[in-house]
């Protein structure tokens, strides 16, 4: 078997998963190979709990399999990797992110996040501003996070704009989905945007939406006027026009929105817009409302861990949050938009865990936390059965990790993207290795590159 | 009736009291009176109206521990906060202090109550060196705005404790999810100069004073970089660079020793606290991201004479760990924040790695309400990341960055931090490894007091503002 030619993967009922193919590894290429996956400690990112011994078998970057092999299988590939016993899963899914929209955050003129300056804000496409190559997406993706929902942040408007659904193996074309969904702000913020107040911003949003109404099907009939207050314009033509795909429901509406009340009036803009595909994204006080909003069966990308009354749409904010949603019935991903990093998916979900043991609180079990930020997120993000789970027909996002996926401090070893083994150095591993040592005796730390 | 007779009692006692210390006031007043007959005879008349001096206590500590009961937490594993383990060991804690440490053979006198901590851990109580709790409280409202006095790039004379506000719900998710005990509240970094910080036990009170730690030692906030820079250059004066920075600090320490060498100076609330700094009495805490900007303000203490503890959000240390370590200065640093601003691009996960490789002191802080209530996850990250580099960093070592490392650099090592006997007994109880994401604090002490309970409802703080809210009292 050893160096035995590549051949069309195919499970052959005959002998043990054969090792030995380890020899038919050639060196790495940017590409994707056919590869197996033995001996992990293998999360599937359905819910499901980790399985010992398990197996992933990769084929033209899609799973074909993943699981505990059934006694006999076989299977030729390019690759194999002993996992040693090592965690493997599906790559992480983040949302909702503005990876590759800013290199530095404060330094204005690299950020793209933000446009209040611009007349646009409904019509704005973020996935023609995402970097792919930005420092942030690299060290996102050698923390696991292989695939993340992008979006740019209201600041003229309460809508942020078309957010897209983005991969981060640093190729030309992270854009995965663009227009994935539309996001807009009625959290108080969201309500200053508007001009000051709860009622101005959903007039805004309700009369936004009833001129994409009267537009569908008449692009260009410039039967919108434009909404402005001083010299700020709220909605322009162009707006109502991309609003198109939400009031149709073929593009999703992400619903920023924390207190109790507003997200009941949320939940309302469906009876008057019945094909409204919403999420809700932030919920703070969702644990009050759980039962309304399992009942609506619209999904929730919830914070994990804000428990302060930072605003008082959060009065109520505590980490038992989503853990309250799920056991209602309510689908929850986690946020990343509360967090310092993304990167910080893993100690979130694992701070959920740790909830199901602090008496009185609501958690989430391992396999349900770790679907938080994997599977769930991915099926909210309209990559259901795609991405954030190891399943047969899914993309190969595959992840190797030193520890625990869920324990703080564990990081990836091997990360692949649709087959594709990423590079997993970056800036930070760059200067990392320069100062492992500090010792210029000889030459300028600037000379150990 | 009966609480009557009580009251009167109990006024009567008082009275009591308050003639023998009148008695003793007595003696003093007259040769007093006499000494300043004496006086006036030679010199002007004292004046009229005086304000206390500092040395004579203003806005003094009024917290006194709560009741404690003589505990023994047995069976568990113990970070002493010093880099020490002991595994199945004992903390046996009374009159609010710790009086042993040890293995499963110490000595724990009868009527102790004794706590089963069988694979539970304990540790010091956690200590966050860079809190804005209570000046920048929830609900991060306008008008709860009070950590940045930016009205002038020099403000040695706010102090921050005039900006806390002990009803900050963040308070008790620190005490409840991190178990924090101590912290110091620090003003912004809007100045260069921003004030002083102040130092509190995490206790709930309904003043300042009463979370105020006794005996420690003052704080000042400074900051270099961005900030300083951005804030007053926007506003057309200076300063509105780097060396801008520089110099108008280094105007200001000529100004304060000026004032120290002259007797004859009016108070100046600044100068008072610039001057504390000179003599080493109030600790600098300077808020400094790059590598090549603390390099150049330690130079600047040794040019006016003053000494930096602590450069906070130090994401560039690890490039000078030698000279940290030779300085004697600590790093307070995140585990993981970067790239959020230019000053904190070059921030990687091996900061606090490093910096033990060299010798030099590291402390991992919060600047944040959510972090605060996680600094032993954070520093578990910071421990991993240098293991993944071969820097063999023990667990009870993490720890310390979280507990004595802090409180030395906060001047109240001596009193709290960690496990030894004649210490405050300042003590979490974890349900796990505090260093796992999965564990959490299961009772805290302060001063040997129980002050939250994760097993008891009742035994959790809920502070006014979150009384007939939504959630209140839950867990949090």
């Amino acid at each position: 078997m050893i160096g035995a030619p590549k051949t069309r993967l195919r499970p052959i009922g005959v002998l043990g998963i054969a090792l030995g193919l380890a020899g038919a590894f050639v060196g790495y290429k940017a590409s994707a190979q056919d590869m197996v996956v033995t001996n992990a400690k293998l999360v599937i990112g359905d819910g499901s709990e980790p399985i010992d011994g398990g197996v992933v078998i990769v084929d033209d970057g899609k799973v074909v399999f993943a699981g505990r092999p059934t006694a006999g299988q076989i299977f030729s590939t390019d690759v194999v990797i002993d996992a040693g016993g090592a965690w493997v899963t599906p790559g992480l899914f983040a949302t909702v992110t503005t990876l590759g929209l800013a290199d530095v955050a404060a330094v204005t003129e690299s950020n793209d996040e933000r446009a209040a300056a611009s007349p646009f804000s409904a019509a704005l496409d973020a996935s023609s501003g995402i970097n792919p190559t930005s420092q942030h997406i690299l060290v996102h993706r050698a923390a696991g996070i292989t695939r993340a929902a992008t979006s740019m942040v209201p600041t003229g408007s309460i809508f942020a704009g078309q957010g897209a659904i983005i991969d981060l193996d640093g190729d030309a074309n992270a854009v995965v989905q663009a227009r994935a969904f539309q996001m807009v702000d009625l959290s108080e913020n969201g309500s200053r945007l508007a001009g000051g107040s709860r009622p101005a911003a959903m007039a805004l949003l309700r009369s936004a939406l009833r001129e994409a109404q009267a537009l569908v099907g008449k692009p260009g009939t410039p039967q919108t006027t434009e909404i402005v207050k001083d010299d700020e314009v709220l909605l322009s033509r162009f707006d109502a026009e991309a609003l198109g795909a939400v009031v149709t429901g073929k593009q999703k509406l992400y619903v920023e929105v924390n207190r109790a009340s507003d997200i009941r009036h949320v939940l309302a803009l469906k009876q008057d817009y019945p094909a409204l595909d919403l999420v809700l994204v932030g919920v703070s006080e969702g644990w009050l409302v759980a039962d309304a909003i399992a009942a609506a069966g619209v999904p929730v990308i919830a914070n994990g861990l804000i428990d302060l009354p930072d605003t008082f749409e959060q009065l109520g904010a505590t980490q038992s949050n989503a853990g309250r949603l799920a056991r209602a019935g309510v689908k929850v991903a986690i946020n990343t938009a509360t967090m310092e990093n993304p990167r910080r998916l893993q100690q979130a979900a694992g701070n959920l865990v740790a909830l199901t043991r602090v008496p009185g609180a609501s958690g989430m079990e391992w396999g349900k936390a770790f679907a938080a930020i994997s599977s769930v997120p991915a099926e909210i993000s309209g990559m259901g059965g795609k991405a954030g789970v190891l399943k047969p027909g899914a993309l190969g996002d595959v992840v190797l990790w030193d520890g625990d996926p869920l324990e703080v401090g564990s990081v990836p070893t091997q990360v692949y993207i649709a087959g594709v083994k990423q590079d997993l150095t970056n800036h930070q591993t760059r200067l990392r290795d320069r100062y492992r040592e500090l010792d210029e005796s000889a030459r300028p730390e600037a000379y150990d590159w | 009736m009966l609480s009557h007779v009580k009251q009167r009692a109990r006024t009567g006692a008082l009275v009591t009291i308050a003639s023998a210390i009148a008695l003793t006031l007595c003696a003093t007043t007259i040769s007093a009176r006499e000494k300043d007959k004496k006086k006036d005879k030679d010199e002007d008349a004292a004046p009229a109206f005086v304000a206390k001096r500092e040395s004579e206590g203003v806005f003094p500590s009024t917290y006194k521990p709560y009741p404690n009961a003589a505990t023994a937490l047995t069976g568990a594993t113990i970070y002493d906060g010093k880099g020490g383990k002991i595994d199945n060991g004992v903390v046996f804690m009374a009159g609010g202090k710790i009086v042993a440490v040890g293995g499963p053979g110490t000595t724990i006198p009868a009527g102790t109550t004794v706590i089963d901590g069988t694979g539970k851990f304990v540790t010091p109580g956690i200590i966050d060196i860079h809190s804005h709790l209570g000046n920048y409280p929830s609900p991060g409202v306008e008008a709860h705005s009070d950590g940045n006095e930016a009205t002038s790039p020099t403000t040695p004379e706010v102090w921050a404790e005039h900006s806390v506000w002990p009803q900050d719900p963040g308070f008790t998710r620190a005490m409840a999810n991190g178990g924090i005990t101590s912290l110091q509240i620090l003003p912004g970094s809007a100045n260069l100069m921003g004030g002083r910080s102040v130092t509190l036990k995490n206790v709930p009170a309904r003043s300042v004073q009463g979370m105020k730690f006794p005996g420690a030692p003052y704080g000042f906030k400074m900051a270099c970089g961005e900030n300083p820079k951005r804030v007053y250059g926007s506003k057309g004066r200076a300063p509105s660079t780097r060396m801008g920075n520089f110099a108008v600090n280094r105007e200001t320490w000529l100004a304060a020793i000026d004032y120290a060498n002259d007797p004859k100076a009016k108070r100046d609330l600044g100068k008072e606290t610039l001057v504390g700094v000179l003599k080493g009495e109030i600790l600098v805490h300077n808020h400094c991201y790059r590598a090549d900007e603390m390099a150049l303000v330690m130079d600047m203490a040794k040019e006016m004479g003053y000494k930096v503890s602590t450069f906070h959000h130090a994401v560039e240390s690890y490039k000078i760990g030698d000279l940290l370590r030779e300085n004697g200065v600590c790093s307070a640093i995140w585990a993981d924040w970067y790239g959020f601003k230019m000053e904190s691009y070059d921030g990687i996960l091996e900061n606090a790695a490093f910096l033990q490789r060299e010798g030099a002191c590291v402390v991992i802080h919060s600047d944040d309400a959510n972090d605060i209530q996680r600094l032993n996850q954070e520093a578990r990250k910071a421990q991993k990341a240098g293991l993944r580099v071969g820097i063999n960093i023990p667990d009870a070592v993490a720890i310390q960055w979280i507990t004595h490392n802090p409180a030395k650099a906060m001047g109240i090592g001596e009193m709290t931090g960690s496990l030894e006997p004649g210490k405050m007994a300042d003590v979490v109880l974890w349900n796990g490894d505090p260093l796992s994401v999965y564990s959490r604090p299961e009772k805290v002490w302060i001063d040997g007091a129980l002050m939250f309970d994760a097993l008891n409802s009742k035994t959790r703080p809920v502070s006014d503002f979150e009384l007939g809210q939504p959630g209140e009292g839950d867990v949090k």
